[in-house]
């Protein structure tokens, strides 16, 4: 049956070679966008010693909420100091348990100067935002994270999450969800200093 | 130890599955005979096995042994023995368990056909089987055991965590099964097109053999598609059943080439031709089933149906790269074999038509498969994550399914090897007139959307063309006076005769019923939201809803459930009450369940919009007006009488 | 553990608020839950996955419909409001991807993939023609006069022959 279809003018012509290469590249293509996607995926939150020289951002602040004044502020221009960079929401239960020992940390640190704490307010909205921050009383510099590039920089998995830097910018603890004492956060930023 | 137990006879069901491979493989290059038999019977055992394991798992997931994660994971104590049983494929681990086992029967089902007469071939199926069972069980035993204990010194929990609610309903029992039926069922065909591609046994052989399978498998794909619809449109309160989603468009990419291939494998079987195309069909759908299951199982994509994320990538990733390599190589060795003459004597004969058919069926797989896979390259190459939604898909598929139904109009009428304008107009001018008496009376029921218009007259043109090729047929046999039938015999008669053409047939109007209600929902659904108080009215699309009582009560398994009911009538006529509901799980899931009241013409869809806040006196109903979408499932039911007529054996079957 | 924080956290929100009913109405502000919709239901959830935000049931994206409801009372327009959740949340949020850059291959490559193999086939229909343009008149279908080539062939063959059976 085979040999009656092999048309007789044509010796066994094999597939096309444009065909070939085009089938292999774009399945080589697509399994390394599959495999990058993968890694991404599996990679998590950014870990302890990771350099964040990279990934730069400039924030916007909450009125009132300002840095030294500015309205905005730069990973860049807190070189030297100790940097807790707290992601959180106002949907976020767990957010609301850690406030308050993160606002008191604060008081601890804010005479010195050495330490600065900055709130990230993730996928969140301005005036539940504004309200949160008032009901907690919270007094560091907070500003939402517009386009989610912050806490994409970071791959937070969720919130709470807390990052804290040391002076040359390198990610040193990483607390996923909330933390259990203002103890706890002080024990922390000091084995930094 | 029952839980040691069910893992040990996953780890022997690996090895023995590996066993059978390699022997298999050793015997065909020694042309043993033996040791192919010892495959063979290797295969064999592996279903007893892997039903031993899973009644353990099901035994576990009764006797609420929470000691077993996974046990404790989706079941818990309030939850009827049914659910119990059907919380096997309720998580990752179990349905991979679920997915092996049935892998193993079909492969079983294959393995115990008659072994001689396809010496050649079936050594090699069951090497291809049972590399992907070995693949799957691999996944069960390395990474995801539905068997793993609670780690040592945790104390055994008293409850469970309960399946979520919303897969604790009706649907939900059916549409998983459905659909990994359908998944797996695709590995059959894929086999022996390898198989032959292999032993270079590439004539129809394989597409015979493989043709009632293709045709189950085509029928449990569609199955889990529409339970899958019916399920999200019955349980998730989102007033629609398709919102292409990832996973969805996972389950229906096979779909596509399945289908594709199903008309192009005809074009084989009368003319000879296009070996080399139903091959990449087949290979297409398989290597489709795996991917979709990958990138919905292994936190890739992003989707509302995936599950939690789970370390399973890295080896899917494997067989995944393993089987697109293999199934390419093989065929460019063979590509040759594959060739034949292909003459086309006009471009409006029937198979030139199929082809047009296979050319439209992989448009919709490009878009779906760019659709779905664009938000990683942009993440990728851009750094932002995008969402490709709904809007995209339906304006860039809506013209290739109304040029599909177009189709579905023509090819009938056209001839295999040649047709030519003169004879298809011949044929269709009369059905084409009675169609437009389907957008004459949508006109006067006041459509004037221009796109609903086209799409009936193409769907009235698909339906009376269809109608007139049984009338004719019927109407053969009747008038002549030997065969002695009335017009209705005529008619059982002449689909009995030809199964497999008449049962496409029937699938052609069930398609284009479903065509209906999808035209009714996407263009004229509507929904209004709004805060009543009791007495307060709603009114959409000339009905009337009263807000009458609003109830709180417990369930007996704890559910807190809040019932409104509203009275639904129209020009002042009662019709009924519809109950929309709001359940509460005692473990804080929550579910929203919509009533509905279903006609011919249109459905009306009441939430309770619970996340918006329920008070006694401003209650939030979500109300929306589905017309024709009744349809769906009529077309779908239809659709499954179809192919099970044509899936039936023959009485005059020729074959094996 | 890690996904599965916002997971858990919602639904503990959830239920919070489920069984304490936060009393939300509609138009006070005289805008109307109707008005709410027809933006949200173009919008996506930016932290639940692939969840339009008209039906979604988390309290995240009840403020996300507050704040919709908040800006058009305000008297923004939709396109100013789709804008401002770009902005702030990213293009995630839009149900299609924007259409400037590196997305607009989401719109270019099918079109592109698809034209190819309109091209490819009807080439090779040309070829497949072609080839044996004379031999068109000795044409396969042996039996069947080509005067009544209609899709009823093959039916009609049986037919006959299920005839002679007959006799």
């Amino acid at each position: 049956m085979t040999e009656e279809n092999t048309p007789e003018n044509s010796v066994r012509k094999g597939m096309p070679l444009w065909i070939q290469i085009t089938v292999w590249s774009v399945m080589i293509a697509l399994l390394v966008v599959v495999f990058v996607g993968l890694q991404r995926a599996r990679e998590g939150n950014v870990q302890a010693g990771a350099e964040t020289a990279n990934f730069d951002f400039t924030m916007p602040l909450f009125e009132g909420y300002d840095y030294e004044g500015a309205q905005e502020i730069s990973l860049t221009d807190l070189r030297g100091k100790i940097v807790v960079l707290n992601f959180w929401a106002t949907w976020c239960v767990p957010c609301q348990q850690e406030a308050d020992e993160l606002e008191e940390a604060w008081q601890h640190y804010k005479p010195d100067g050495e330490v600065i704490f900055v709130g990230v307010d993730y996928v969140d909205t301005e005036p539940e935002a504004l309200a949160y921050l008032a009901e907690y009383g919270i007094t560091y510099p907070n500003g939402p994270d517009m386009g989610t590039k912050i806490s994409q920089a970071f791959r937070i998995q969720g919130v709470p999450e807390t990052y804290f830097l040391d002076r040359n910018g390198v990610v040193q603890h990483v607390q996923l969800g909330p933390f259990s004492s203002t103890q706890q956060i002080i024990g922390i930023v000091d084995s930094l200093r | 130890m029952l839980p040691s137990l069910g893992y040990g006879i996953l780890v022997i069901t690996f090895l023995v599955t590996l066993y059978s491979v390699a022997i298999a493989i050793y015997g065909q290059a020694e042309k043993d005979g033996a040791m192919i038999e010892s495959a063979r019977r290797a295969m064999l055992i592996t279903l007893p096995l892997i039903t031993i394991a899973s009644a353990i798992l099901i035994y576990l997931l009764i006797n609420d042994r929470y000691e077993v994660e996974y046990v404790w994971s989706v079941t818990n104590r309030t939850m009827p023995i049914y659910l119990k049983i059907t919380a096997w494929w309720g998580g990752q681990p179990g349905s991979l368990l679920f997915w092996s086992w049935l892998l193993s029967a079909f492969t079983s089902a294959v393995t115990l056909r008659k072994w001689d007469r396809d010496r050649e071939l079936l050594p090699w199926v069951l090497v291809v089987t049972g590399t992907t069972l070995a693949f799957f069980i691999a996944l069960n035993v390395f990474y995801e055991n539905p068997f793993k204990l609670i780690p040592a010194g945790v104390p055994i929990p008293l409850d469970g965590r309960g399946l979520n609610p919303l897969l604790r309903h009706p649907g939900m029992i059916i549409h998983p099964p459905a659909q990994y039926l359908g998944f797996v069922s695709v590995t059959i065909p894929y086999a022996f097109a390898i198989a032959a591609l292999i032993t270079g046994r590439t004539d129809d052989r394989w597409t015979r053999i493989t043709r009632k399978w293709t045709l189950w498998a085509w029928l449990f794909l569609t199955l889990g598609l529409v339970l899958g619809m019916r399920w999200a449109y019955d349980v998730l309160g989102w007033g629609g059943y398709w919102g292409w989603d990832p996973v969805e468009i996972a389950a229906l990419l096979p779909w596509l080439t399945l289908t594709a291939f199903l008309h192009s494998v005809m074009i084989q079987e009368k003319r000879n031709m296009l070996k080399q195309w139903n091959m990449i069909l087949i290979i297409l759908s398989f290597a489709l089933v795996i991917f979709g299951t990958f990138l919905t199982r292994s936190g890739v994509l992003s989707s509302v149906h995936a599950f939690a994320e789970s370390e399973i990538g890295p080896l899917f990733f494997l067989f995944i790269g393993f089987t697109f390599i293999v199934s390419f190589s093989l065929l460019i060795k063979r590509w040759p074999d594959l060739k034949s003459k292909i003459e086309m004597k006009s471009m409006l004969s029937r198979e030139a038509l199929f082809l047009l058919n296979n050319l439209l069926f992989l448009s919709i797989l490009v878009i779906s498969f760019w659709g779905v896979i664009f938000p990683l390259l942009s993440e990728l190459f851009t750094g932002s994550k995008v969402t490709v939604g709904p809007p995209f898909y339906e304006r860039a598929t809506g013209p290739v399914w109304g040029a599909l139904i177009l189709l579905m109009g023509i090819a009938p009428l056209a001839a295999w090897g040649r047709s030519t304008v003169k004879t298809i107009g011949r044929a269709i001018w009369k059905p084409a007139l009675a169609a437009l008496l389907f957008p004459i009376f949508a006109l006067t029921t006041g459509i004037t959307n221009w796109i609903a218009l086209i799409g009936f007259t193409l769907i009235g043109l698909v339906i009376t063309v269809t109608v007139r090729e049984f009338w004719i047929g019927a109407n053969a046999r009747s008038k002549n006076k030997r065969l002695n039938e009335n017009l209705f015999t005529a008619l059982l008669h002449l689909i009995k005769r030809n199964r497999r053409k008449y049962g496409g047939y029937i699938v052609h109007i069930s398609m284009v019923l479903i065509g209906i209600g999808i035209l009714g929902i996407e263009l004229f659904q509507t929904d209004t939201q709004q805060h009543l108080g009791i007495g307060e009215e709603i009114n959409l699309a000339g009905y009337t809803l009263r807000y009458d009582r609003l109830d709180q009560f417990r369930h007996e398994d704890g559910r807190l459930i809040t019932r409104g009911e509203m009275a639904l009538s129209k020009d002042g006529k009662y019709i009924e009450t519809l109950a929309p509901r709001f359940d509460l799980y005692p473990d804080g899931q929550p579910m929203t369940i919509p009533a509905v009241r279903s006609t011919l013409v249109d459905d009306v869809y009441v939430i309770l919009v619970n996340w918006e806040g329920i008070t006694r006196e401003s209650t939030p109903f979500k109300v929306y007006h589905n017309p024709l979408v009744k349809w769906v499932w009529i077309g779908s039911y239809l659709f499954v009488i179809g192919i099970l007529i044509g899936v039936w054996k023959d009485e005059e079957s020729k074959e094996v | 553990m890690k996904k599965l924080n916002i997971l858990i956290l919602l639904f503990i929100i959830i239920s919070l608020f489920a069984v304490m009913p936060v009393s939300a109405q509609g138009g006070d502000d005289g805008v109307s839950d109707d008005e709410v919709n027809a933006i949200a239901r173009d919008l996506f959830c930016p932290v639940c996955e692939n969840t339009p935000l008209d039906v979604c049931e988390t309290q995240a994206c009840k403020q996300w419909r507050e704040l919709i409801r908040l800006k058009l009372s305000e008297g923004q327009t939709e396109a100013e409001i789709k804008q401002y959740f770009v902005d702030n949340y990213g293009a995630r949020v839009l149900d299609e991807p924007p259409k400037e850059g590196f997305n607009l291959l989401v719109y270019f490559v099918p079109p592109a993939i698809i034209l190819v193999g309109i091209i490819v086939l009807f080439r090779a229909f040309k070829e497949w023609q072609g080839d044996d343009q004379e031999e068109y008149e000795d044409s396969s279908e042996g039996s069947i006069e080509p005067k009544r080539a209609s899709a009823d062939d093959d039916y009609m063959a049986q037919f006959e022959e299920e005839l002679k059976k007959k006799k």
